[in-house]
């Protein structure tokens, strides 16, 4: 065997995945452990990468705080709904629950952030999209009607596509359903954060992720009502790229403070104490 | 009597007539040849070309026929008078309301003025001002819903389309005077929605109210356009779905055919159905009124 062939044959092994994480905006190598202790934020190029939910709520609340609400509401099949192939929601549901290990697509709680007590919802894209579902609703609207009776801040992290198609108008409605207990929160003088990640389209932009007291945002998370590829068929133009991206929404006038993923917690705390918390 | 004669037409052909409707467009066309025995209901695609049809009453048609006097009143006050959504003052049989809808054009300008009844934020915020109004003058709300959905343009993002609707949800859920919602065509999504919010959710028999049009289901889910019939099903818009998912409260029988087959009649009938549910609201106090639209909304996805 030639001294080439035999090269070939035992390359070198180096196990990178479990040492490196490339991150997914500027490609650059950055250790695991680093990329875990920056909260999945690329220490090169800023990038803000998406967090589970209960990663999130690590990050948000003071440790051991948080206690979960309504973990028994889960995703329902109100329109027994099939793929033409046969496959069934119910079924991709059920998935995105073992895969996820929540019940439903937002994650809710009580908890404190820098000792305010708060009732959080946390939305996860990882379960099936971060779709507007019914089990998605009724969660947050149970979230709402907790602040109300606990007379707490309501904050709600959105990461979604929007609504759940194969519910239906019954996922629609969930957009009507989550703004009316909103309401009623800010009716009864409570203050309402929306803490928008990436993404947050759709259904879930058109309701409760436009109608906070603040709107903030994560740097770079995209916001928009219509998907890109929907206005450039519309509008028979290409969009520039930082066309509904955090800044653009912020220019416009619908975003109150795009803040840094390590600054979240301290920004919650301080204006929730100038709403008087 | 007319609005006997909306109830009573034979079912049969009634079916026969609207078959025809529906048969008009290529789709439908192939669907409708492909099932030859068309004695079965029609289907939920046929529908969508009945509710999608040109000649459909449009908003314009229902403040002819439905209305003894309009009052147009124009514009947000921020930005501009969307022709997608129109309002004012009506009196309908008598009674006095504001009303709201969208507004499908008849023909190329007119349709192009009203942007095919796709409301921008200008036109959400025009109807929020409308409503406003409406509780400090103690009107009811009347609401024709009829939009292929909420405009997707790139002034529409930038004007902030996804908070013109949702701050129209948060108000319209907690406004203290009647609102009837009446579905006359397509509901598109939350577009149709942005002004759906109400006591009571009427849809013609043959109007269609989804979270997404069954072609875009079909080409989002399934990547596959073509499948836009078997979307209409699996979706359940129609009428008769609707009302068995709790989500309307009650069907407005059509004229045999389709609405666009006799105006007049069509109109009648959503007359008599807005003026009994107006009646019957205003006898309930505002705050029972109001607690009880929340409990109404905050059922729908409960399945205990």
């Amino acid at each position: 065997m030639a001294w080439f062939e035999k090269a070939t044959e035992t390359p070198l092994r180096v196990p990178t995945e479990a040492v490196w994480t490339v991150c997914p905006s500027c490609k650059a190598y950055i250790e695991k452990a680093a990329w875990k202790a920056a909260d999945k934020v690329c220490p090169r190029c800023n990038f803000h990468d998406r967090m589970g939910c209960r990663e999130r709520v690590a990050l948000l609340t003071d440790a051991g705080s948080f206690t979960e609400l309504n973990p028994e509401v889960s995703f329902n099949d109100p329109l027994s709904f099939k793929d033409p192939s046969g496959e069934a929601y119910r079924d991709k549901a059920q998935a995105a629950v073992q895969k996820t290990g929540v019940g439903e697509s937002v994650l809710t709680g009580t908890a404190t952030i820098e000792k305010i007590p708060v009732v959080l919802s946390i939305m996860d894209f990882k379960f099936l999209g971060g779709s507007l579902g019914s089990g998605t609703g009724e969660r947050i609207l149970l979230a709402a009607e907790k602040a109300l009776e606990l007379k707490r801040p309501l904050i709600i992290a959105t990461a979604s596509g929007g609504a759940r198609m194969h519910e239906g108008i019954i996922s629609l409605m969930q957009m009507a359903k989550t703004c009316a207990a909103i309401a009623r929160l800010k009716e009864a003088g409570l203050p309402y954060i929306a803490l928008l990640t990436d993404p947050t389209t759709g259904g879930v932009s058109a309701s409760y992720a436009m109608v906070g007291d603040l709107n903030i945002a994560e740097p770079k998370a995209l916001i928009g009502f219509a998907g890109r590829r929907v206005i450039e068929q519309t509008i028979k133009q290409k969009l520039p790229d930082d066309f509904q991206t955090a800044e653009y929404t912020l220019s416009h006038g619908f975003i109150d403070h795009i803040v840094q993923r390590k600054e979240l917690k301290a920004f919650i705390a301080k204006v929730l104490r100038y709403a008087g918390f | 009597m007319r609005d006997c004669e909306v109830i009573k037409h034979s079912e049969e052909e009634d079916l026969t007539m609207a078959k025809k409707t529906a048969a008009k467009t290529k789709t439908a066309a192939k669907k409708t040849a492909a099932k030859p025995a068309a004695k079965a209901a029609l289907t939920p695609w046929e529908i969508v070309q009945i509710a999608r049809h040109a000649e459909r009453p449009n908003i314009s048609d229902y403040i002819e026929l439905m209305c003894e006097d309009f009052v147009e009143l124009h514009g947000d006050r921020l930005f501009g008078d969307d022709r997608g959504m129109i309002g004012g003052f009506a009196t309908i049989g008598g009674e006095k309301v504001m009303l709201i809808g969208h507004r499908k054009g008849r023909g190329v300008e007119e349709n192009i003025e009203a942007n095919f009844g796709m409301a921008s934020p200008e036109g959400y915020r025009k109807a929020k001002r409308l409503m406003t109004l409406a509780a400090k003058y103690k009107l009811p709300v009347v609401s024709l819903v009829d939009t292929p959905g909420a405009y997707p343009g790139s002034e529409a993002e930038a004007r902030g389309q996804a908070e013109a609707i949702a701050h129209n949800l948060e108000f319209m859920s907690t406004l203290k005077t009647p609102i009837v919602v009446v579905v006359t065509g397509e509901g598109g999504s939350g577009g149709a929605l942005g002004i759906a919010v109400g006591d009571r959710i009427l849809m013609l028999q043959n109007a269609v109210y989804s979270v997404i049009s069954p072609e875009g289901c079909a080409s989002i889910l399934w990547r596959d356009g073509t499948k836009a019939s078997l979307a209409a099903e699996a979706l359940k818009i129609t009428a008769e779905s609707l009302k068995g998912l709790g989500v309307i409260d009650a069907i407005i029988p059509e004229p045999k055919g389709g609405a666009h087959t006799d105006k007049k009649l069509a109109v009648e009938a959503v007359k008599k159905a807005i003026v009994s549910e107006i009646v019957a609201l205003k006898k309930i106090g505002l705050t029972e009124l109001v607690d009880a639209r929340y409990a109404k909304f905050a059922a729908m996805g409960r399945f205990a």
